[in-house]
């Protein structure tokens, strides 16, 4: 099959997974296994877990790494335009209209209450949010007081978010290099 | 220059997001402050709209932003510029990822990222807690300036019990507005929307 044909099928894929998966990120990677791994055999099962481990260690959203990765592998460059286009536009079109659609009808009486009661319902899904990243830190103690720290950091010196994230990158690539020493030592 | 703005925005919110979800929450968090792009409160109410529809929050947010602060030329670049920096760096991985995954820097800059992202999610959730709760500002020390109390923290913890038993998030803010609109009609004294 030549590559245009493929990036174009690529396009259609992502947009159907964009356009079908709900909270986005790891909610994509089981859509994405069946779409391209079973079913079309463009990458191998073993590859979707690299896949998650490379979007893990790259900045970016999940959605985005693993379209341009899939892309890539499938059919060069123009297979990660692409898939990577096909993934986004699904949201760029519902969030466009529905912006619009916001700006006249936020100040409906229900909607407002609406909005209130919403409120309450988003801090809870922002605290499991916050859990399942937990759960997938590390657990040990130079983890816990990085957490720490940049929770004081942010909360309560409010110094800015680009410099604590540098700031904790840093201390666990030294304590790393320090245990990795240690080891052999 | 907004157009330009918005790009050059959401390309760092692009480049220094790590993990999925909300890890771009605190940063989002920063730059819609700093710019007066949005307030708390649409910010919040947002993450409703962006659960409730397919797709990243990354790209939804960068959307809606966009599209609020320059239209639809606004969404377009603040959307590339939020996929551009993932889009570059894993070209330039895709052909080396198995050294690049292994190597021992990236891997000692990892286990500091992952639990600094978790730090600094908890601290977004806190100020978001703090306006959803007192949307008249906490130092408003008369009960009666924030009487939505009561209702907003027995819907969040009856909502949050949900979350953790894996009921659907669209359930959930479904729940959450059915009760905010019955509380807004027949209990309007405890209600500030």
């Amino acid at each position: 099959m030549n590559k245009f044909k493929l990036a174009l099928q690529l396009f259609s894929v992502f947009f159907k997974i964009g356009a079908f998966t709900f909270g986005g990120g790891y909610a994509m990677i089981p859509f994405i296994q069946k779409e391209t791994a079973e079913k079309r055999k463009w990458i191998t099962e073993e590859e979707i877990l690299e896949i998650i481990a490379i979007a893990e260690s790259t900045p970016g959203p999940i959605a985005i790494n693993s379209a341009t990765f899939v892309g890539y592998r499938v059919a060069g460059f123009w297979g990660s335009a692409f898939a990577t286009f096909g993934v986004v536009l699904p949201s760029f079109l519902i969030i466009s209209i529905i912006a619009m659609l916001l700006q006249n009808f936020a100040d409906l009486e229900p909607v407002r209450f609406a909005f209130f009661g919403i409120r309450a319902g988003v801090l809870a899904l922002l605290f499991k949010a916050l859990w399942t990243m937990y759960k997938k830190a590390p657990k040990n103690l130079i983890s816990y007081i990085i957490m720490g720290a940049s929770f004081l950091a942010v909360a309560i010196l409010k110094i800015n978010v680009l410099i604590v994230l540098i700031g904790c990158a840093l201390t666990g690539l030294i304590s790393s290099l320090i245990m990795e020493r240690r080891k052999r030592a | 220059m907004i157009l330009l703005e918005l790009f050059l925005t959401f390309f760092k919110i692009g480049l220094f997001t790590f993990g999925g979800g909300y890890a771009m929450l605190p940063l989002i968090q920063a730059e819609v402050a700093s710019n007066g792009w949005l307030s708390q409160e649409e910010l919040v109410n947002f993450i409703a709209v962006s659960e409730s529809t397919p797709g990243p929050f990354a790209i939804n947010i960068a959307t809606y932003i966009g599209t609020e602060t320059g239209g639809i030329l606004g969404a377009a670049c603040a959307t590339l510029g939020v996929v551009m920096p993932s889009f570059i760096i894993i070209l330039l991985v895709a052909k080396i990822y198995d050294k690049f995954r292994k190597n021992k820097g990236v891997q000692g800059c990892m286990s500091g990222l992952k639990p600094a992202v978790v730090g600094m999610i908890g601290a977004a959730i806190l100020s978001m807690v703090g306006t959803v709760l007192f949307p008249k500002g906490i130092m408003a020390t008369d009960a009666l300036q924030n009487p939505s109390l009561p209702i907003s923290i027995i819907l969040a913890s009856a909502m949050t019990v949900l979350a953790f038993k894996k009921v659907h998030p669209i359930i959930i803010i479904c729940i959450s507005a059915a009760v905010g609109i019955l509380c807004g009609y027949f209990l309007p004294f405890l209600t500030i929307a």
